[in-house]
């Protein structure tokens, strides 16, 4: 009787079925609301004679930008703009995230320190620094930090090697000669020593519970190996000193005053909070297994890199990556202070001179989203791998 | 903030989409069932559009919108403000968020014909130069190899940069800001060496830096610049209306009519007065507005002249000589079509 009953279900009281039919729905609603949007833009721009096409990726931008970092001229194209702006936005994102998590770190930890002073001052920095509006740490970082500094002609000089000035920060740029070479390729062989070495160091700990300092053995191999390689090269190493000439410094490195504030401020704003995610992930960790590491005789620095970091990560990452994402996207404040990023000369310049709004906006949201997922699923992947194996 | 402006376009967008054409053909319309005149202007320009310690915003480019509102309602009042960055404007007003835009806009072909926009007549004929402080020792602008210039992003004072220093073999370096505020601060404070615009921007640019007498302007002008208010492209009705507001107050200058002397002049037998000030035909009707709007134009907001030397002329700091825009009587350019 009961059979019976079950295979009388009608179909459309079926739980599994009804959740399909459910999702489906949603999937068609939303898809057809998109196309709606997206095919009343036309016909509206249509109307109104705004002609909407990507050729003009092809088109001569005709207009000078102050720093790329692949060649770039006022006779390139607009396709080339995109990929100057793109660029710009990665480089001060990936240079700000390496800062702002080392800082972060250091910080996060210095207000766990038991001096009382380190504690106080780790915490005044976070607290000063999270609590004001990064446009306002971007302007005062560019107006009232980089601004200020001597003109060209006056600049800082440091050995008549450095140069401080109001329109960058210019260092000698290495030029390196065919013989250089030979240092790279030590360097690529130093990195497989250590590679090496590590899983040689765990063998004997295992084997002959003897540990041996591999990170200071690795330092020394890194920095070692290339250094002699140098010098029996006969120092291949040029230098390109900058130089006074006309209006500006010509030669040498030189990071326009725009990168250095935009970089200076997106660092500080996140480290302020990655210091705050850090100690909370540190004191996540019970004490007890601060107290059991240290019973087995491990010194300080050991218990906190090999009991508490490790459990503190799994609950550090999952925040940390929103941060990361947040100074990505936070990077667009560039366009207020002229730092070339995408939003300030794909989204802002190319659009303004091309009137093409419905395509470069869609465009640059595009990037940003693509962006965003990369460093999610990177930070995902490597949280799956740092996260407690249950066993 | 960039985000906000981001957000703002992707918003302007859908919305641009979703309000399934409410606004086309019927700018006109809808500007009369609001009671005013949504008027995009500049972020803060001295002698174009700037706010006085009143609060009130004035300028030659508020003039526009200020003459169109009187045509419209009799009343030189019924005008709202928005603010926008050079970046911004076109978009502002492609999704209908302002009725016009009246802010040192250069007419150019591109923006003429492929924007969905038209521009209704020049305001002011302006040229590219360039700002220097004195103590640099530069005389000319062929002197300028190497320099870094200070410039408004999304403006054609880029591509005329641009074009220049190619065609002169000179290498340079371009820091772009969003707004001419952060512009010339950055030129005060030494960022770069040129502070690049158009002329007028560059005079009223000059009165606000810490020191105004250090600064010149370079004699060589680098590009022509008609600057004048632009519309959508899609309501003839309401683009004769901005074109004819604008040609009163040039042709109210020619007669002789003034803010004084206007009410006076309604009993002039000049036949070319009375048709302006609907003493005689139905000129207004044709625009749809009463037959008495240029008088309202004229008493409340002035002739061209009189708005020229107010704003930017000798009667404000500027002090702008008439130049290319006296009347054609006058040895300049400024022409209007006759009312008749």
């Amino acid at each position: 009787m009961s059979n019976h009953q079950a295979s009388a279900t009608p179909w459309w009281l079926n739980q599994r079925i009804r959740g399909w039919i459910a999702q489906l729905l949603v999937i068609a609603f939303v898809a057809g609301f998109f196309t709606f949007v997206a095919y009343n833009t036309q016909v509206n721009m249509q109307a109104r004679g705004i002609s909407n096409s990507l050729s003009f990726f092809g088109q001569e931008a005709g207009f000078s930008v102050i720093q790329s970092l692949i060649p770039y001229s006022s006779s390139s194209t607009y396709g080339r703009v995109f990929l100057v702006g793109l660029l710009n936005t990665l480089f001060v994102s990936v240079i700000g995230i390496i800062f702002a998590s080392l800082l972060g770190l250091v910080i996060g930890i210095a207000r766990l320190s038991s001096n009382w002073l380190l504690a106080r001052l780790a915490g005044a920095f976070i607290e000063t620094f999270r609590n004001i509006p990064l446009l306002l740490q971007i302007f005062f970082f560019y107006f009232a930090v980089m601004q200020v500094l001597p003109t060209a002609r006056q600049s800082f000089d440091l050995g008549g090697l450095f140069f401080f000035n109001n329109r960058g920060v210019y260092l000698p740029r290495p030029v390196p000669e065919p013989a250089f070479w030979a240092v790279v390729i030590a360097f690529v062989v130093a990195i497989g020593g250590v590679i090496w070495l590590r899983r040689w160091a765990r063998r004997r700990q295992e084997e002959t519970g003897q540990p041996f300092p591999v990170f200071w053995g690795g330092f020394g191999l890194i920095i070692g190996l290339p250094l002699i390689v140098f010098f029996l090269a006969g120092m291949p190493l040029g230098w390109s000193v900058p130089q006074l000439r006309g209006f500006n410094f010509q030669g040498g490195l030189v990071a326009i005053p725009e990168f250095t504030a935009l970089l200076l401020a997106l660092t500080i704003y996140t480290a302020a909070s990655i210091a705050e995610i850090v100690r909370s992930g540190i004191l996540s960790v019970s004490h007890g297994q601060t107290e059991a590491a240290r019973s087995l005789g491990l010194p300080n620095q050991r218990v906190l890199q090999l009991v508490v970091l490790p459990q503190a990560l799994r609950v550090i990452i999952p925040p940390v990556t929103s941060q990361y994402l947040n100074l990505t996207k936070n990077s667009s404040l560039a366009t207020a202070i002229g730092y070339p990023d995408l939003v300030s000369v794909f989204a802002g310049t190319a659009l303004n001179q091309t009137g093409q709004a419905v395509v470069i906006i869609g465009i640059t949201m595009g990037v940003y989203l693509t962006i965003s997922l990369s460093i999610s699923l990177l930070m995902n992947v490597y949280n799956q791998r740092v996260r407690l194996v249950e066993r | 903030m960039q985000i906000v402006k981001i957000v703002a376009a992707g918003v302007a967008i859908v919305g641009m989409s979703v309000a399934a054409n409410a606004h086309a053909g019927k700018t006109f319309d809808s500007v009369k069932a609001k009671g005013y005149v949504q008027c995009g202007v500049g972020t803060g320009l001295p002698g174009f559009s700037s706010v006085d310690s009143k609060g009130q915003y004035t300028g030659l480019d508020v003039d526009v919108c200020r003459a169109v509102a009187a045509a419209m309602f009799g009343d030189a009042n019924k005008v709202r403000y928005t603010p926008l960055t050079a970046k911004e404007r076109f978009t502002a007003l492609q999704s209908g968020e302002i009725d016009i835009l009246s802010r040192n806009t250069t007419w150019t072909m591109t923006r003429d014909t492929s924007l969905g926009l038209t521009f209704a007549g020049v305001n002011y004929y302006d040229g590219q130069g360039f700002l220097v402080k004195k103590s640099l020792g530069v005389t000319s602008a062929k002197e300028l190899a190497g320099a870094t210039f200070c410039i408004q992003a999304g403006t054609t004072t880029e591509l005329n940069l641009a074009d220049y220093m190619r065609s002169h073999h000179m290498k340079y370096q371009a820091v772009t800001f969003d707004t001419s505020d952060a512009t010339s601060k950055a030129f005060d404070n030494g960022r770069c060496d040129v502070l690049t615009s158009d002329q007028s921007q560059l005079y009223a640019l000059r009165t606000q830096l810490k020191n105004p007498e250090g600064a010149m302007v370079l004699p060589e002008v680098i590009s022509k610049e008609p600057l004048g208010p632009v519309v959508r492209s899609d309501d003839t009705q309401w683009f004769n209306l901005v074109k004819w507001s604008l040609f009163a107050m040039k042709n109210a200058e020619w007669l002789g009519v003034t803010s004084k002397n206007v009410a006076e002049m309604k009993k002039s037998n000049n036949p070319n007065i009375q048709r302006l000030l609907g003493t005689s035909g139905e000129f207004g009707k044709m625009i749809g507005v009463s037959n008495a709007w240029a008088y309202d134009i004229i008493s409340q907001v002035g002739n061209y002249g009189e708005s020229f030397e107010r704003n930017v002329g000798m009667e404000s700091p500027l002090k702008i000589k008439r130049g290319l825009n006296a009347l054609w009587t006058q040895g300049g350019i400024q022409y209007a079509p006759p009312i008749r």
